[in-house]
């Protein structure tokens, strides 16, 4: 995460590094929450235009840090060049997954798509090992190491690009789903596809379509992130799995709650990490999520709704 | 026997059910009908212990039933059946029957696991027994058929056969003719006919006037959520304000 | 029900000459991960395949049976035959009680409730490294004995764990062809049907996930015994999926359906040898072409295949 170099220029006292320190945790943990936003939008876009949670959301995040690697080692493209080569490859192989396996299902049943999407998961993370190995990469910041100091605590310039981004994405999220016929159809889709699809809005599309974006927003993720945490083969599990924790604290909306969650999350985890105890941080998103489903499971923000059945 | 009071239900800010009370005395077949939209369904959902009411009582044979989960209902003798019939697909017709009689039986799950003596006689007491459910709804022949693959029309036999298994003291049926070509309403009616006859006291929602006037002793119109009238099949065809609720609706 | 008792003791009858068939001592090392896996998939099942719950967090109370029973035989001493149904006791009632927030929830919101509470208990088995020894592991668990005889060697093993597993099977045979069994079914068909004529959906829910959260924890507990070594990779998510993977394959709700999976994935790797790094690519595959092709599992899968098959061809003589 880049957090101990930050820590090493901590050497004031007293109560003003409590503060430092506790600005420190903040920030990072900000923009790892940014990170667990976008991949939690992009679980809520799928499961609003299709009711599938799909557990394969991870590889997608994995996929962009490690396709930007591949084309700029491999095929020696500048950094501007590979990741929307990247993004545009992710992408691809979002609605591959989803024409192959997703749409010929016969049965589609939630425990069936469950072990689907999981098996796609394992699937897209298995040709990955085969394709890259199981070497983990490094992939350099945007824009160099040179750390910047606020109030005490430091931060460097790929944390600023995360939570930039973050704001583009969800900005542009928000434009395409409040302003744009395409959005507007699929935002028609999650209320009542049967009602969509007799107003002639193509329902098979926009389940393609959704697959596209949420692909294209976790590989956005995978490579804003990569910098700092590095690429594997197997950094999609976690992600994705904290991505969905941001979503159901959203209540899965695909708009601010989810991007608030993810913040949440972040926030928690880096203090937990910092005050508590650093082997914990992976539980503290599951308490969380465990705790949310149990006792408001529309979401932290969401009002209860009266069940019909 | 089961006695409605003051039930209201609310979605969101519409209300669905305005204060509905009425009693359905032992013995009856009483019909609840009104035009489409009335909340009838809802009444019957909040009867059954499907949705929780936002007000009122319901009481079953002196006691206050209201609020109680669909399980607790079904050992206290309240068991219902639905428009869209929901059989165990997965099962035969009789293994449907047979988890109808679930009530009726008591080993636990380590007694079944370890196949206890009580536990084997038991199986075979219910086995024995949930054929005579399929004998009363003549679907005998089918006993061994998967219930998927049922006619619509049989499967709705069958749903009633499961419930009648429980012993019940009421039964609620949810439009049981619908779906139904004539001859098998003709049949349904001399079913519903014969199951009062053992002592069980029915009632049915219901699209089918002439059904309803047919078999029902009394009957209960609904209209925009609230009661309307009650009273025989002739008072209600004669009421003045059911014929105005009526008129516009296709039927 | 005399060709089910007949077809079970042929079975038995199988599953205790096999070791004869093979004298190496590795293979038979294998079997024996067949008939833990064959109780674990059972125990799944059991959940997913009759009561249709599906648990993604399974490999967790298998962990917490294992180290359990590790932890009160190594560091205080208990008796390995003490250890083990207190420990299936003490996952029971952990079962339990979580059970009745986590069976609320339904389709994949449990799937995603069952998997974090599956990667918190793999979580603390990494982190309380005082009781467990932490990512190194747990040693000198004790091997069970009875008398004199101690079960040291993978041929007593193997004998000794599918004892458990031939119980277990027909533990599972038993509640299929029951009342619960039924119940189960019904549940999974349609639980608001379930419910209206008598059957305690939620209750029995919970109930179905403890006994399966106990058998699972005595599998546990053979584990740690047979092995006397334990750490927590062999309890992670990835276990659990491979769980899964064992009932989808075998085929959800059939009594010997998880014994084929179970086998089939344990052996795969092994028959893969070699082709080390391609095993993940392979569960991802089977997972994947068997919910695509095969949604009842090996067991009706085969049938149903050779009726479509014949279906198309005498299409096509039609035509």
């Amino acid at each position: 995460m880049g957090k101990g170099r930050g820590e090493s220029l901590l050497v004031e006292t007293g109560y003003s590094m409590q503060f430092s320190q506790i600005l420190q945790y903040l920030l990072s943990g900000l923009s790892i929450g940014a990170i667990y936003a976008l991949i939690g939008v992009g679980f809520s876009i799928i499961y609003n235009a299709t009711g599938i949670i799909n557990f394969a959301q991870g590889e997608f995040v994995m996929l962009g840090g490690m396709l930007t690697l591949f084309f700029l080692e491999m095929l020696k493209f500048p950094l501007w060049l590979a990741i929307p080569c990247a993004i545009a490859a992710s992408t691809a192989a979002g609605i591959l997954f989803e024409r192959l396996a997703i749409r010929p299902l016969r049965r589609p049943t939630p425990i069936n798509l469950v072990i689907l999407t999981i098996g796609g998961s394992i699937l897209i993370r298995g040709l990955a090992m085969l394709v890259w190995g199981k070497d983990t990469h490094a992939i350099p910041s945007f824009s160099g190491d040179e750390p910047i100091s606020i109030g005490g605590a430091t931060i460097l310039p790929q944390h600023l690009w995360i939570l930039g981004v973050t704001l583009l994405m969800v900005s542009v999220n928000k434009f395409y789903f409040n302003r744009t016929i395409s959005g507007k159809a699929m935002r028609a889709c999650a209320y009542n596809r049967r009602a969509a699809s007799l107003v002639g809005i193509d329902v098979r599309r926009m389940v393609m379509l959704s697959f596209a974006i949420s692909s294209a927003m976790g590989a956005v993720a995978g490579i804003i992130v990569a910098p700092l945490t590095m690429v594997a083969y197997d950094v999609g599990g976690m992600l994705g799995l904290k991505g969905f924790c941001a979503a159901i604290v959203g209540g899965m909306s695909s708009g601010i709650p989810t991007v608030m969650g993810g913040l949440i999350l972040g926030v928690l985890e880096s203090m937990g990490a910092g005050l508590i105890s650093s082997g914990y941080k992976d539980a503290i998103a599951f308490i969380v999520l465990l705790l949310l489903l149990f006792l408001r499971p529309q979401g932290l923000f969401g009002k209860p709704e009266s069940e019909r059945v | 026997m089961l006695e409605v009071s003051g039930v209201s239900q609310l979605f969101g800010g519409v209300i669905a059910l305005d204060r509905v009370s009425f009693t359905i005395a032992k013995g009856d077949i009483t019909g609840v009908i009104g035009p489409n939209g009335a909340g009838k369904t809802t009444l019957f959902n909040i009867i059954t212990g499907i949705y929780t009411r936002t007000a009122g009582k319901v009481v079953l044979e002196g006691t206050d039933v209201s609020g109680l989960p669909p399980e607790r209902l079904a050992r206290l003798g309240l068991v219902r059946t639905f428009q869209n019939i929901e059989l165990f697909g997965g099962m035969t017709v009789h293994e449907n029957v047979m988890v109808g009689m679930h009530t009726k039986s008591s080993s636990g799950l380590l007694a079944c696991a370890l196949k206890m003596p009580w536990s084997v006689a038991e199986e075979r007491r219910i086995r024995d027994n949930s054929l005579k459910w399929l004998d009363f709804t003549g679907i005998s022949d089918l006993a061994e058929t998967t219930a998927a693959n049922l006619p619509f029309g049989q499967g709705r036999l069958l749903e009633i056969a499961r419930a009648l298994a429980v012993e019940p003291r009421v039964i609620l049926m949810d439009e049981p003719a619908a779906g139904l070509n004539n001859q098998e309403t003709l049949a349904l009616s001399r079913l519903i006919e014969r199951i009062r006859a053992t002592g069980i006291t029915v009632v049915l929602v219901e699209h089918d006037m002439e059904l309803v006037m047919e078999i029902c002793d009394r009957i209960v119109v609904l209209n925009l959520g609230k009661k309307l009238a009650e009273g025989t099949p002739r008072e209600t065809q004669d009421n003045p304000e059911v014929i105005a609720a009526y008129l516009g609706e296709d039927e | 029900m005399k060709r089910e008792l007949l077809k079970f003791l042929a079975f038995a009858l199988f599953v205790c000459l096999v070791p004869l068939a093979c004298r190496g001592g590795y293979l038979i090392n294998v079997l024996l991960f067949v008939g833990i896996n064959t109780m674990l998939a059972i125990a799944l099942n059991l959940l997913l395949g009759y009561a249709g719950q599906i648990s993604l967090g399974h490999a967790g109370f298998f962990g917490l049976g294992a180290y359990l029973s590790g932890i009160l035989t190594v560091t205080y001493g208990w008796n390995p035959w003490l250890a083990m149904p207190a420990a299936a006791a003490l996952v029971g009632c952990l079962a339990g009680l979580l059970g009745f927030p986590i069976l609320k929830l339904r389709g994949h919101y449990l799937a995603m409730a069952t998997l974090g509470m599956g990667i918190i208990i793999y979580i603390v088995f990494n982190e309380t490294i005082e009781l467990t020894g932490g990512p190194s592991g747990l040693s000198g668990i004790a091997n069970l004995s009875i008398g004199s005889l101690t079960f040291d060697s993978d041929c007593k093993n193997y004998y000794l764990v599918w004892f458990f597993a031939l119980v277990t099977v027909l533990f599972s045979l038993n509640v299929a062809n029951s009342r619960i069994g039924r119940a189960l079914k019904a549940i999974n068909d349609s639980e608001v049907a379930a419910r209206v004529v008598g059957v305690n959906a939620r209750l029995l829910k919970v109930q179905i996930f403890a006994l399966s959260a106990i058998i699972c924890s005595l599998a546990g507990s053979l584990y740690a015994h047979c092995m006397t070594f334990i750490s927590p990779a062999s309890f992670g998510f990835n276990f659990s999926v491979e769980l899964l993977t064992m009932v989808v394959i075998g085929g959800l709700g059939s009594v010997y359906g998880p014994f084929l999976g179970a086998a089939l994935l344990t052996l795969l790797p092994e028959i893969l040898r070699g082709a080390n790094d391609y095993d993940i690519v392979i569960y991802g595959a089977l997972l994947v072409l068997m919910v695509m092709f095969m949604p009842g599992g090996l067991v009706r899968g085969f049938p149903e295949l050779r009726r479509r098959l014949a279906k198309r061809k005498g299409g096509v003589e039609h035509a």
